[in-house]
């Protein structure tokens, strides 16, 4: 059967290219980058190179980037790393569980931490930034692009906001790498999270940008490595990929590939809707990063409709999902203030660079397909006895 | 009611051996499968409320049978997904429990999950997503009789695996959507087929108690869960009294009691007392003799007919009142528009509000009810 990867969102597959980058480090190069010999100096030359590509991409110095295992860890350090107890922490309620149960820990922990709601479009308001600043507010943090509707913050404005107040601002762009073009000067950010294989390095791989004198707590103690913020050996191999999919997640920013895989989302999205009734986008009226689409199907059951195409070779998502696999409603389309019924009745499609105008056919013929015959046959609310 | 079915079928996979075993078994016979397993509740969910312990070992829905369902889908090399039915199931399942027992009943909670999930929601699921068929690991037989144009639901050769009782709710179009592999083999059998197809979870110990209630203290779940609920458990304390109407003692609520039960009543007495019946408006708990506790009828309403259309006339059937009851003969007929009456042979003890009557008929099922 042929296999349709419409799930980018939750990770993107290896490109050929960064594989090859990456090889020699997990053959015949396998120094420490923190041995003296030659072996290890290769290593170092090598997580340098990166570091240089990543910063590019960034806009960035490179002492400045701190390489981690994730977007997980990036969000942990940032929040960990920078308040106290007694400190007042500003955050969205649309943000990444890697941001929302930390904040949750740090609250536990005696830190006074604001969530912020979001509009029926799922956008952060700048002027709630403001009045929720307090005089013990110590960071803001605030996704760039969500991971569920792909829409963008207004994190220009909010950078300004926490510069104003002389508050850190963190922001969450591991939706946004890749995606849109990234300077951090413009954006006034301290602080900011990228995932490596949200846009084509190998999963474990991820970034914290660290603004020269912003002072973080390491999340790990142990050697002096990424200068004192995040002891253990460097993961060389994962850390040459990241720096080459940066370069080239660089190229596809300016080469024009981003606006053609806007364009197949565009279509994806015009063709759903026009084929399938009581249907609309989640986030539809405020800007989106180029790939997400995020579907409301009136009356079906997401899930449902999930595996549905995936048994047809169509992988899409729905909701987050929880320890057993289960699908839970979205807190993101929640916040937005869609009942629970209708947070389970979206579905994500996140497009990568690779797929085809033929893909976009294909999940044009599934998607209506499936979403009819899940509604034909639509539970029946009441059982059948008792 | 005899389709024409396509070649694939979902299976109802709760990471025990039986379900697992019958993946096995369609998967030799070359049909397309796909591995469902309902998550209905969060075993850690009142972890921590009133009298529940802070870390909650649950059987069923846990992590760990997920686990090993998921292990069993990838070693037969089958698409496998955990449907989340945890709203519909505290609605269908769960609150109908709790309100059974305040007012006084016994409920079976496995026999509205079989009629509100298992074969509803769980066969629309299934149908949704491309199978015309579910296949279950339930030990019952099921088969279309072209004469008498109905499917029917059998008990299973191995009788002491016997679920017939819990599955008296499915109606015509599920029984002919539903496979239960397992009806015509013994459970040891069972076992070696798994073994056979190397499944790891073949000495996996049978599941005994009500699911989402793990050590099977009901009482001890009834009040965590209101107290979660920020419900008040309602003040049903009131009298002990004897059929002849003789207040013997008090007691803390109707809730702790079920009509039969022997033990934790609260008096003392010469020879032993049993729970006659429970009055839900005056909180009134009636005991008597181990002679007082038996009952020549049972009646019960919402009634399913399986082997027959419809009860007319008398029938000769054979009774269970509860899952582990012996079947017991007796004459059934109806007695209202849907309230039907056994009579029973030789007098029976407990029949008890709020389980099931399933009326048998040799091995067929032939209807069911809820004991009023």
């Amino acid at each position: 059967m042929r296999r349709i990867y419409m799930d980018a969102n939750a990770t993107t597959p290896l490109l050929p290219e960064v594989l090859e980058a990456m090889r020699p480090w997990l053959l015949e190069r396998f120094g420490n980058a923190s041995s003296i010999h030659q072996h290890g100096q290769q290593a170092r030359a090598a997580v340098e190179h990166a570091r240089e590509s990543v910063a590019r991409l960034l806009n960035c110095r490179e002492s400045e980037i701190v390489f981690t295992s994730g977007g997980t860890e990036s969000d942990n350090l940032a929040l960990f790393g920078l308040v106290k107890p007694g400190d007042h922490l500003i955050t969205s309620s649309i943000e990444h569980h890697a941001v929302l149960h930390a904040a949750e820990r740090l609250q536990e922990r005696g830190i006074d931490v604001t969530f912020l709601p979001v509009s029926s479009e799922g956008q952060v308001d700048p002027d709630e930034v403001r009045r929720a600043l307090r005089p013990n507010t110590m960071l803001i943090s605030v996704m760039m692009a969500n991971n569920e509707t792909g829409v963008i913050q207004p994190v220009e404005e909010i950078g300004r906001i926490a510069q104003e107040a002389d508050v850190w601002f963190h922001t969450d762009a591991v939706q946004a790498a890749g995606k849109l073009s990234i300077d951090v000067k413009a954006l006034s950010c301290d602080l900011m999270s990228i995932s490596g294989h949200k846009m084509h390095a190998p999963q474990g791989t991820g970034v914290l940008y660290v603004r020269r004198g912003t002072r973080i707590e390491p999340l790990f103690y142990g050697g002096a490595h990424e200068r004192q913020r995040r002891a253990g050996t460097e993961n060389v191999a994962g850390i040459v990929g990241l720096g080459k999919a940066a370069e080239m997640a660089g190229d596809a920013l300016r080469d024009g590939t981003m606006e053609r895989v806007a364009a197949l989302r565009d279509r994806l999205e015009q063709g759903i809707l026009a084929r399938v009734e009581d249907c609309a986008v989640n986030g539809a009226g405020v800007s989106r990063v180029p790939n997400t689409t995020n579907l409301r199907f009136d009356n079906l059951e997401g899930e449902a409709l999930v595996i549905a195409v995936d048994l047809k070779g169509l992988a899409v998502s729905g909701g987050s999902a929880c320890m057993s696999g289960a699908t839970e409603p979205s807190h993101v389309l929640t916040a937005m203030g869609l009942v629970s019924t209708s947070a389970r009745a979206s579905l994500r499609f996140s497009l990568t660079k690779l797929n085809t105008e033929d893909e976009i056919d294909a999940a044009l013929k599934l998607v209506p397909a499936a979403a009819s015959r899940l509604r034909e046959l639509a539970p029946v609310n009441a059982g059948t006895l008792g | 009611m005899n389709y024409r079915y396509n070649n694939t079928i979902a299976i109802a996979m709760s990471g025990g051996v039986d379900s697992s075993t019958v993946a096995a078994m369609l998967k030799d016979e070359g049909y397309e499968l796909v591995g469902l397993t309902l998550q209905l509740w969060n075993q850690r969910r009142l972890a921590g409320h009133e009298g529940m312990p802070e870390h909650v070992q649950g059987r069923c829905c846990s992590i760990d049978d997920v686990y090993d369902a998921r292990r069993v889908a990838e070693t037969l090399g089958i698409p496998y997904y955990v449907v989340n039915e945890q709203e519909r199931f505290e609605r269908d399942v769960v609150r109908p429990f709790v309100s059974e027992y305040l007012a006084g009943r016994t409920p079976i909670p496995c026999s509205l999950c079989n009629n509100h999930l298992k074969f509803d929601q769980l066969l629309v699921r299934a149908r949704q997503i491309g199978a015309d068929r579910l296949a279950t690991g339930h030990y019952a037989r099921n088969e279309y009789d072209p004469v008498r144009n109905r499917w029917i639901l059998k008990r299973p050769a191995d009788l002491t695996k016997d679920q017939t009782y819990f599955l008296f709710g499915l109606t015509q179009e599920q029984l002919s959507r539903t496979l239960f592999p397992l009806g015509s083999y013994q459970k040891r059998q069972v076992r070696e087929i798994a073994a056979q197809h190397g499944l790891a979870l073949a000495a996996k110990p049978d599941s005994q108690e009500i699911c989402f209630i793990p050590g099977g203290d009901y009482k001890q779940f009834i009040d965590a869960y209101l107290e979660e609920q920020g419900e008040e458990i309602p003040d049903t304390a009131g009298e002990l009294v004897t059929t002849s109407g003789e207040v013997i003692g008090r007691h803390g609520g109707i809730h702790n009691f079920t009509v039969g039960q022997r033990k934790g009543l609260g008096v003392s007495s010469a020879s032993p007392l049993y729970v006659l019946q429970i009055d839900n408006a005056a909180h009134r708990v009636t005991v008597g003799s181990g002679a007082e506790a038996t009952a020549y009828t049972v009646r019960a309403r919402q009634l399913n007919w399986i082997s027959v259309p419809e009860l007319s006339g008398e029938m000769r059937v054979r009774v269970k009142i509860r899952h582990r009851h012996e079947p017991a003969s007796a004459t059934l007929r109806m007695i209202g528009a849907d309230e039907a009456e056994a009579a029973f042979d030789e007098p029976q003890r407990a029949v008890t509000p709020g389980q099931a009557a399933v009326f048998f008929d040799g091995d067929e099922v032939v209807g069911g009810g809820w004991i009023v």
